[in-house]
């Protein structure tokens, strides 16, 4: 199963890091020309943000599954690790964007309000909040700078996708389908996670091979 | 949609009425499906025609009635109100129907009876909602009315919109539309009316009591416990840009008709 990791030549390597970007961004350009035209619906506004949301929760699942991909089906798509979970963030940005300004119309004292008083909004904008520092310091000087610190920081991101799932639960009248889709695939994602340094050292064990940590670790 | 003569009413907001394409295709009726498009998108097996309603309870006159005959019998009224969802979001439609207090009195509630039960039919083979595993709701869908709120001239029975019969998303053939309640008190496709003298549950105070009560009067100072609901968005009035909201009113606009139903009340308590 590893030969779908090599099916890409390493000259492509970047140019496909970009692709992933541009075709990362299309959803969001299409649907805002499809709104911007009014061919959105009755109330397109609400269909945007919930089209934002959904898939700034896509992204964050791809960027939670690149892990256990390599652990358990040896598939190395780490290089897109960094790509995809900006592509989270700016899909988080434009979902508050759309919030704060087509939805809300500016009115800071209605958002903060619903922020102090609302557990559903709360929770999504602590997902907001704790991601900056993510995407701020995603980029190899940040990792070369922060040495170790980098990666605990970046273990909040299942912090992030915990209040994701939150926010996404109770943000509607009903749990439908498609919310236990979501929510049940980051619970996976935040399970395997705690399970992982286990099995890592019941396989160290194993092959007598001490604490060493893949080199690719660093790189996402 | 057949065309329905109706008779001009008093009862007429003076805003403009959300345009009929949005009316009929942003609609919330779970037992078609979650999703606002999903009953125009598959409501179409569903048969509305022959319809009969049961009347029954603490009543002299109970019955089963023909939809066609009682709309023979009552004068089809063209009425404009105002329609707040408990989603924030709010219309304005031109309804066609006849006051519920015209059947009511047809069938001579008794002096004990104090409230009013409705129900609606229940056809997983017609409505895909209430089909398979995942069922969002328990059916029928059930509502409730005080006796006197049943019987305020502006409570209608609605029988269509915009000059012809119900679209079935709209909760064909017969639905219940009370404009200073929240949109699903507006309980459709009505097949059972009981007077009872015990306060009936409602299908959202069975799912959530902690969010959604009896009354569900519109009211702009009571919060949903996960959004305000001190303002709106007028569907179809502002499209993607400039979205204002603009600010709920009390009772939907209707506190000078109906806020004397609640004199005394506690509307945080009972809402």
């Amino acid at each position: 199963m590893t030969a779908l990791s090599f099916s890409l030549p390493k000259r492509w390597h970047s140019a496909s890091v970009w692709l992933l970007y541009v075709v990362g961004l299309l959803p969001a350009a299409w649907t805002f020309y499809l709104g911007a035209s009014d061919q959105l619906g009755a109330d397109p506004v609400k269909t945007f943000e919930l089209f934002l949301g959904l898939w700034a929760l896509r992204f964050l699942i791809l960027t939670l599954a690149i892990s256990p991909a390599r652990d358990l089906l040896g598939w190395n798509y780490l290089r897109y690790r960094r790509a995809l979970g900006l592509l989270c963030f700016y899909y988080v940005v434009m979902h508050f964007a759309v919030y704060m300004v087509l939805d809300q119309a500016l009115d800071v004292s209605a958002v903060i309000d619903d922020v102090m008083k609302r557990p559903f909004i709360m929770f999504g904008m602590a997902g907001l909040v704790l991601l900056v520092p993510l995407a701020v310091t995603s980029n190899n000087l940040s990792i070369r700078k922060l040495g170790s610190k980098w990666n605990w920081l970046h273990k909040l991101i299942y912090i992030i996708a915990a209040c994701g799932a939150v926010h996404f639960a109770l943000s509607t009248k009903l749990l439908d389908l498609e919310q236990y889709i979501y929510v049940g695939l980051i619970i996976l994602m935040i399970l395997y996670r705690s399970y992982r340094p286990i099995a890592r050292s019941r396989k160290r064990g194993r092959n007598g091979q001490g604490g060493r940590t893949r080199p690719a670790e660093a790189a996402g | 949609a057949a065309a329905l003569s109706a008779v001009e009413s008093k009862y007429k907001v003076d805003e403009k009425p959300t345009p009929v394409k949005d009316v009929t295709t942003y609609n919330n009726f779970y037992e078609f499906g979650l999703d606002k498009g999903d009953p125009v998108a598959l409501s179409g097996d569903f048969k509305p025609l022959p319809w009969t309603i049961k009347v029954d309870g603490m009543v002299n006159k109970p019955g089963t009635f023909d939809l066609d005959a009682l709309m023979k019998e009552f004068p089809i009224e063209s009425r404009t109100y105002r329609m707040r969802c408990v989603e924030a979001w709010s219309m304005v439609i031109p309804w066609d129907g006849f006051p519920l207090a015209s059947l009511l009195s047809k069938v001579e509630p008794l002096g004990s009876a104090k409230y009013v039960a409705f129900e609606t039919v229940v056809r997983p083979e017609e409505m895909p909602g209430q089909k398979g595993i995942f069922q969002s709701l328990e059916w029928p869908y059930v509502e409730g009315l005080r006796l006197d709120e049943a019987n305020h001239p502006l409570t209608l029975l609605a029988v269509g919109l915009y000059g012809e019969t119900l679209p079935n998303q709209n909760g064909a053939p017969i639905r219940l539309v009370v404009p200073w309640k929240y949109g699903f008190k507006g309980i459709k496709s009505i097949v059972r009316i009981t007077l009872t003298d015990k306060e009936p549950k409602n299908t959202w105070q069975i799912t959530n009591p902690q969010e959604y009560g009896f009354y569900a009067n519109v009211n702009p100072a009571v919060d949903h416990p996960r959004w305000s609901q001190a303002t709106e968005r007028r569907i179809g009035e502002s499209g993607f840009f400039g979205a204002s909201r603009r600010p709920t009113l009390p009772f939907n606009g209707y506190a000078d008709e109906v806020a004397s139903l609640y004199a005394g009340m506690d509307l945080k308590a009972n809402f």
